[in-house]
C-alpha cells in the first residue's frame, strides 16, 4: 500500500475512527457551566455536536456526537482524551497550536510532547481539502468553552 | 503521438464505441494522459464535470486569436464573424437536441437556466408579461412538483418560488431502490399544478426517468414541464421533440465544454410569452427612461455581453459528439455502468444505490461502502489515481430517504475503457481492508 496513505491514515487515527473515545453526548450531572457547540462541513456532510463542562477553571468532562470521515471522528476521540481535566487555558493554547500544525501545509511538524495523539494527523495538514475533517471537533470545542464562559 | 482530427473519419460503423475506440478517443483529451500521485489518471467523476477534446480547447483559442469582438453589435468585420461564429455554436447545440436556433437560451449553468424560469414565473405572477404571461403565474392553492431525487438545482429555485408566491411545493417519492413511484403521481401531479420539474436521468442513482409518462400527467392537468437534462444530453441521444416537454436545461462541463455556460430550451410560444429574469442590455427593442419593450426569444433572456467563447466552444463539443455518435457512446456508457455495477454488488460491504444490475442505468453508480466513510474512499482511490465524486452529490434530501449522508460515486464517459472500470473495481475492494472495516 502507498505510503501516502499510510502516513495520512496513521493506525492510531484507524483504531480512534473505530473506538471513538468521547461518542455519545453525556448529561450534565456535577458542578460547573455547561458548553455546547454544533459544527458541519457542508462540503462533506461531516457534523459534530460537542459538549463540555468547566469546572473550576478546569476541562471537567467532553462529549460528543458525530458522524462523517475517519479523520474527523478519530480527531474527535483524540481530542476527548487529550483535553480532559485540563485547565481552561491550557486547552485552548493545544487548540491553537493544533491550528498551526493544521494549516501549515506539511511545514510545521507536530511536536508529540505537547499535542500527544493528536500529533498523528500531522500528515493530514498536507491534504487542504481533508484539513477541515480533522480541525472539525477541535472548532467545537473552542466554541463550547466559550459558551461554556458566557 | 499525432493526433488525426476529426477522429470520426477513422471509426469503424459499430454499434457501440469499443475499448480500441475509445484507446483512440482518448488522443483527442489532452488531460487523459495526466498522472496523479504517480499513477495514470483513471477519471471517473464525468458526472461531475467531462474532460474537454482538442477541438473544443481550439475553438475557443482560435476565437481569442482571430475573432474576439461584442456579438450583436457593432458592424466591423469583427463583430460579424464573431456574431456568425456564435450563432452557429447556438444552431449546433439547438440541433443537437433536436430544438430550433431560437428555442435555445444560453447561460452561464444549468442552474442558472432553472432559475430563469422559475423568476420568470416569479415575475409573471407579479403582474409582469401581462396577459401572456398568464400560464407562468402561481399563487396560494397553486403547486409546483418536483421530485425526491433532484440535485438541488432543481430544488431550491422550486422551494424559493414557492416562498414568495404562497404556491406550495410537492414532490413525487421514490421507493427504496430509488425509482420515482409512479403510482403515487395522479395524487402529487393534480389540477392545482402549474409546472413538473424533474430530472431526465439522476446524478446519483443513475435512473432514467419516464419521461414520457411524466409529461402525460403534466399536460392531462395543464401544468408545464421541465426536465433537467444535465446528465442526460450528455450520454445519450435526446430529442426535445419527441420527449415533448415544455423545457429543457442542459450543462456545458458535463458534455466536453468549458464551464460557464449552460442553455435552456423552451418551445417558442412559451419562450415569447415570458416575461425576462435578467434585465439590462442587449435584450431590448425601445428604451425610455420608464420603460423598455424586449426582444423575441431567445435574445430577451440574454441581457449584458455573452458568454461568447464558451458559448462556440460548447458548439464544438456538441459537434465533437454527435460525430462519434450519441447512439453509439449510450451504448458504449450502458456497457460501462453494467460493468460498474455487477463488479461493485460482487464486492463484500458495498451497497449501490439504484437500478439493480441488469436494468437500465447511465453510467455511473453511487454506492456505500459499509464502515468507511465516502470521503475516506475518495481519498484512497485518489492515491491510485483513480478520481471519483464522494458526498452527497448535490442531493441531500434523496440521500436522507436511503438512509444514508454521503456516498462515492463513479460515472463513465466515452473515453473511459473496461480496463479503466476493472482497476477501479480492484481498487474498492482494497478499502474496507485497508481500513479495517467490520
Amino acid at each position: 500500500m502507498a505510503t501516502n496513505l499510510e502516513q495520512l491514515y496513521q493506525q492510531i487515527i484507524l483504531d480512534h475512527a473505530r473506538e471513538r473515545h468521547g461518542s455519545g453526548l453525556l448529561e450534565k450531572t456535577g458542578p460547573g457551566s455547561v458548553g455546547e457547540s454544533h459544527q458541519l462541513n457542508p462540503v462533506c456532510g461531516d457534523e459534530i455536536t460537542l459538549r463540555t463542562v468547566v469546572d473550576g477553571g478546569t476541562v471537567a468532562s467532553l462529549s460528543w456526537d458525530g458522524a462523517g470521515c475517519a479523520i474527523s471522528m478519530a480527531s474527535a476521540s483524540v481530542l476527548t482524551d487529550l483535553m480532559e481535566g485540563l485547565e481552561r487555558d491550557e486547552a485552548v493554547r493545544l487548540i491553537d497550536a493544533f491550528r498551526e500544525v493544521m494549516r501549515s501545509r506539511g511545514t510545521i511538524p507536530a511536536d508529540e510532547e505537547v499535542l500527544g495523539d493528536a500529533a498523528a494527523f500531522s500528515g493530514v495538514s498536507r491534504y487542504p481539502a481533508r484539513v477541515k475533517c480533522a480541525m472539525l471537533a477541535w472548532v467545537a470545542l473552542e466554541e463550547s468553552l466559550l459558551a461554556a464562559n458566557s | 503521438m499525432a493526433v488525426v482530427s476529426p477522429s470520426v473519419t477513422l471509426l469503424p460503423a459499430e454499434a457501440s464505441i469499443t475499448n480500441a475506440e475509445a484507446l483512440r478517443i482518448r488522443n483527442d483529451f489532452p488531460i487523459l494522459g495526466a498522472e496523479v500521485n504517480g499513477r495514470p489518471l483513471v477519471y471517473l467523476d464525468s458526472g461531475a464535470t467531462s474532460q474537454n477534446p482538442l477541438s473544443v480547447l481550439e475553438a475557443e483559442q482560435e476565437f481569442y486569436e482571430q475573432r474576439n469582438a461584442a456579438v450583436h453589435r457593432g458592424a466591423h468585420t469583427l463583430a460579424v464573424e464573431a456574431t456568425d461564429a456564435y450563432e452557429a455554436a447556438r444552431a449546433a447545440v439547438a440541433g443537437f437536441i433536436n430544438a430550433r436556433p431560437d428555442e435555445l437560451v444560453w447561460t452561464s449553468n444549468a442552474t442558472e437556466a432553472i432559475n430563469l424560469v422559475a423568476y420568470a414565473m416569479s415575475n409573471s405572477s407579479v403582474g409582469r408579461g401581462g396577459a401572456e404571461a398568464e400560464r407562468f403565474r402561481v399563487g396560494p392553492g397553486d403547486t409546483i412538483v418536483v421530485t425526491e431525487m433532484e440535485h438541488h438545482a432543481n430544488l431550491i429555485p422550486w422551494q424559493e418560488l414557492a416562498a414568495r408566491t404562497g404556491a406550495e411545493l410537492r414532490f413525487l417519492p421514490v421507493d427504496d431502490d430509488g425509482a420515482l413511484r409512479l403510482e403515487d403521481a395522479a395524487g402529487v401531479i393534480t389540477p392545482a399544478t402549474k409546472i413538473v420539474a424533474f430530472t431526465h436521468a439522476s446524478n446519483v442513482l443513475g435512473t432514467i426517468n419516464p419521461v414520457a409518462d411524466l409529461v402525460r400527467l403534466a399536460r392531462e392537468v395543464g401544468a408545464l414541464t421541465l426536465l433537467d437534462a444535465c446528465q442526460s444530453v450528455p450520454h445519450l441521444p435526446v430529442d426535445v421533440k419527441a420527449l415533448d416537454v415544455d423545457f429543457l436545461v442542459l450543462s456545458g462541463h458535463k458534455m466536453l465544454g468549458p464551464t460557464g455556460i449552460g442553455a435552456l430550451y423552451g418551445r417558442s410560444e412559451l419562450l415569447n410569452a415570458m416575461p425576462p429574469f435578467l434585465t439590462g442590455g442587449s435584450m431590448i427593442t425601445t428604451v425610455t427612461m420608464e420603460r423598455a419593450e424586449y426582444l423575441p426569444a431567445p435574445n430577451r433572456f440574454e441581457a449584458g455581453t455573452q458568454r461568447i467563447s464558451q458559448a462556440i466552444a460548447l458548439g464544438a463539443a456538441a459537434n465533437y459528439l454527435s460525430e462519434t455518435g450519441m447512439h453509439r457512446i449510450e451504448a458504449w456508457e450502458s456497457e460501462l455502468g453494467a460493468r460498474l455495477v455487477e463488479g461493485l454488488s460482487a464486492i463484500e460491504g458495498i451497497r449501490v444505490l439504484g437500478p439493480r444490475a441488469g436494468l437500465p442505468r447511465i453510467g455511473l453508480a453511487a454506492f456505500d461502502v459499509a464502515g468507511v466513510h465516502a470521503h475516506d474512499v475518495g481519498q484512497f482511490l485518489d492515491e491510485q489515481g483513480i478520481a471519483v465524486r464522494v458526498g452527497h452529490h448535490c442531493a441531500q434530501p434523496l440521500h436522507r430517504r436511503l438512509g444514508l449522508t454521503a456516498t462515492t460515486r463513479a460515472s463513465t464517459y466515452l473515453y473511459n475503457t473496461t480496463d479503466e472500470v476493472d482497476f477501479f473495481l480492484e481498487a474498492v475492494g482494497g478499502v474496507r481492508p485497508f481500513f479495517g472495516a467490520r
